[in-house]
């Protein structure tokens, strides 16, 4: 009996959410075949970009809402592949090569601003992201095809500058989901897609198994412990974003070729947020992430996302209810993490304090 | 008269020279251009008047201890629904105005309170926290609009008989109101009389009350907890009294920027009222730890005129609207520098 309840609160957010899902895909009353091909397919989209946030997480600096600075190298990366004409897996193992270096040099950049905010990393982030986003739609929807020369059709109105809203990825689409599917009823199991996921997932677990693994969550765990004990700490902080930004470019990347559209100027917009708020339903925290919560966030999320708006129809009678609903979902359970994680750390601090004074 | 010249520079502080040379320049290309100088100076006025109360807002929070507010759409809600009991109930001039904000400014006390409550339990971790908060408010809201029993035909779908509309008008009710106050044209600048008063009356309020006692003991609170705990002050209890009068501004300043604006913008149009609001006050010179009402103002001059100038004067010299992107490179380039100096403590 203990056991259960040490469970249950263990993994409360969870269990609570699987219950919110479970109500919608009642309600929603989706054909079960409609609803496995809607995960399975953003689960293939959205897994690694969800698993990049885990290192930085477990390094001590909080959920990365940086990594839209990766989805940013991943799309600069595609747009120049659109360009050369890259395509098929060759071409998409080619552009993820080009985005490296700019994630990594992203990355680096980060990192510095990042040690320089010590214990405010999240929020410094997520206006870094905004920061980014301004420099990249300043690039691209005015240099590009004004003081950048840059003429082509695909990418181009050449009537005015910038590139063109939409781009059609053709030659990139489902380059990575198609070498190898396996047919379930309706649904098209992209295994090579799965397989890459499972990769990384194994890359990750074997990470912090090795000395600089150690290191990174010896300095999560008490930047000065770590420091005093010879670890180089803001190196492996900045290693630590440096890492999970080329996950994000990387992840953006298998995004985009599954869904086959880029949305030049909104399509990384959400990235953090939507990454991070899978991560937190898993039941992850500010400070502890593992590959399972990921991987159950990733899934309870989606669920969540696709059966919203007909469980808002069935509920409410308003379709848009729903869409709202799960909206308002993702940033609601960001908040409570975050207010939660700020409170426990409190509480933390002023026991410390009374020890201190006790002692 | 060096060393003054240097006493007004280290006073002024370098950012501010810097965008108020490059505001000169602005105004100078302009005036070689066929653009109206007057006329770009009077929607920079509407603008200042229109969005100074939410960066007034800043300054009792950040006074407070509790950082920049970065949960402005909490009060902004307050103002939104003040606008539409107004609007419900077709109060016309400066009885549906006044009516907006008897309506906002309790709930936007209720509101603050409630969020202060939160944000004392969050020491330390404030703006992050607020930010979502702000964002899951509005979020939460979009379907309180959908669902809202709001039955006046010019505020709901012309379909189905619920839900209020993404844009609303305040043309016919009380739009324009203060703007309209008092107005009178100087050389081709036309100068929004009320609207300014208006702004210029809150601006010394704060003033005033940042001199009160209970405002020394708020700044204590804010500037050193310790010391303000060793003198018998009720911490959780002033940056409540700071929170609260933040939030409470932000809904005033929204009856007042819809006025003057003209539209009410429901669903996600609050999502980013905080971001600009707090680059504001840090391009007038404040910081995470410390803000007077002087900044507040100065940054929103600065930054609303930079904004409103350079929009038509970048069209003239090159094509497409830069001006948005100017705004979000510019207000988050400027949260950035503030986030990253050095202020001691840890504080998020």
């Amino acid at each position: 009996m203990n056991q259960v309840k040490k469970f249950i609160s263990k993994n409360a957010v969870p269990i609570l959410f699987a219950i919110v899902c479970l109500l919608g895909v009642y309600y929603a009353q989706m054909p079960g075949q409609f609803l496995l091909m809607e995960i399975v397919k953003r689960m293939a989209r959205n897994s690694f970009l969800v698993l990049s946030l885990i290192i930085p997480v477990v390094a001590g600096m909080g959920l990365n809402f940086g990594i839209v600075l990766g989805a940013l190298a991943g799309q600069v990366a595609l747009i120049l592949s659109t360009h050369w004409e890259w395509s098929g897996i060759g071409g998409l193992l080619l552009t993820a090569l080009l985005a490296t270096p700019m994630a990594v040099l992203f990355g680096i950049l980060a990192g510095m601003v990042l040690n320089k905010a010590k214990g405010r990393e999240m929020i410094t982030g997520m206006v870094m992201g905004f920061f980014a986003n301004g420099v990249y739609q300043f690039i691209f929807l005015f240099l590009v095809g004004t003081v950048i020369p840059f003429e082509n059709a695909a990418l181009r109105i050449s009537t005015s500058p910038g590139l063109r809203n939409t781009v059609n990825l053709t030659r990139i689409r489902g380059a990575l989901d198609n070498i190898w599917t396996v047919q379930i009823g309706f649904t098209k199991v992209p295994i090579v897609t799965f397989l890459v996921i499972a990769l990384l997932a194994i890359a990750i677990w074997a990470f912090f198994k090795t000395k600089l693994g150690q290191d990174f969550r010896a300095v999560g765990q008490d930047r000065h412990i770590a420091g005093v004990a010879g670890i180089q700490t803001d190196r492996n902080r900045v290693l630590a974003i440096v890492f999970s930004t080329v996950l994000a470019a990387w992840g953006q990347i298998i995004f985009l070729q599954n869904i086959g559209t880029l949305n030049t100027y909104n399509s990384h917009e959400q990235v953090g947020t939507f990454a991070i708020a899978a991560l937190l339903i898993g039941g992850a925290s500010v400070t502890r992430a593992t590959i399972g919560q990921a991987l159950m966030g990733t899934f309870l999320f989606h669920l969540l996302f696709v059966v919203s708006p007909s469980a808002g129809q069935a509920i409410f009678g308003s379709a848009q209810v729903g869409e709202y609903f799960r909206v308002f979902v993702a940033y609601g359970i960001i908040a409570i993490s975050l207010a939660l994680h700020a409170w426990r750390s409190r509480s933390l601090a002023k026991a410390r304090l009374k020890e201190d004074v006790s002692a | 008269m060096k060393e003054r010249l240097i006493k007004i520079y280290h006073g002024f502080g370098l950012p501010r020279l810097i965008i108020s040379v490059f505001l000169l320049a602005l105004i100078i290309v302009a005036a070689g251009t066929e653009l109206s100088v007057p006329g770009l100076l009077s929607d920079a006025l509407v603008r200042i008047g229109q969005n100074g109360i939410y960066v007034l807002a800043m300054v009792p929070s950040i006074q407070a201890g509790a950082g920049l507010n970065f949960g402005l759409p909490v009060g902004v809600i307050a103002g939104m629904v003040g606008v539409l009991v107004a609007m419900e109930n077709s109060l016309l001039g400066f009885g549906g105005f006044v009516v907006a904000l008897l309506v906002a400014i309790p709930l936007g006390i209720i509101a603050g309170y409630l969020y202060s409550l939160l944000l004392n339990r969050v020491a330390g971790q404030e703006m992050m926290v607020g930010t979502y908060v702000g964002f899951s408010v509005v979020a939460g809201m979009c379907i309180f609009w959908l669902m809202a029993p709001f039955k006046n035909p010019a505020l709901i779908w012309p379909v189905g008989g619920q839900g209020l509309r993404v844009t609303l008008t305040l043309a016919d009710t009380f739009g324009g109101t203060l703007n309209e106050f008092l107005k009178f044209e100087i050389f081709g600048l036309t100068v929004p009389t009320g609207l300014l008063l208006f702004y210029a009356l809150l601006a010394f309020l704060l003033w005033l009350f940042l001199r009160s006692k209970p405002g020394v003991a708020m700044e204590v609170v804010g500037r050193n907890p310790r010391f303000a705990v060793a003198s018998g002050l009720n911490i959780n209890a002033y940056r409540s009294v700071g929170i609260v009068l933040s939030t409470v501004l932000a809904s005033i300043g929204y009856v007042v920027y819809a006025q003057s604006f003209g539209f009410a913008q429901l669903y996600n149009g609050p999502l980013m009222t905080a971001f600009p609001a707090v680059a504001a006050v840090l391009i007038g010179g404040a910081s995470t730890r410390e803000a007077k009402v002087l900044n507040a103002i100065i940054g929103v001059v600065l930054f609303q005129t930079l904004l409103t100038v350079a929009m038509p004067v970048t069209n003239q010299l090159i094509e497409g609207n830069i001006s948005e992107i100017a705004r979000v490179i510019v207000s988050n380039g400027m949260i950035l520098y503030a986030l990253t100096r050095v202020t001691g403590g840890e504080q998020a």
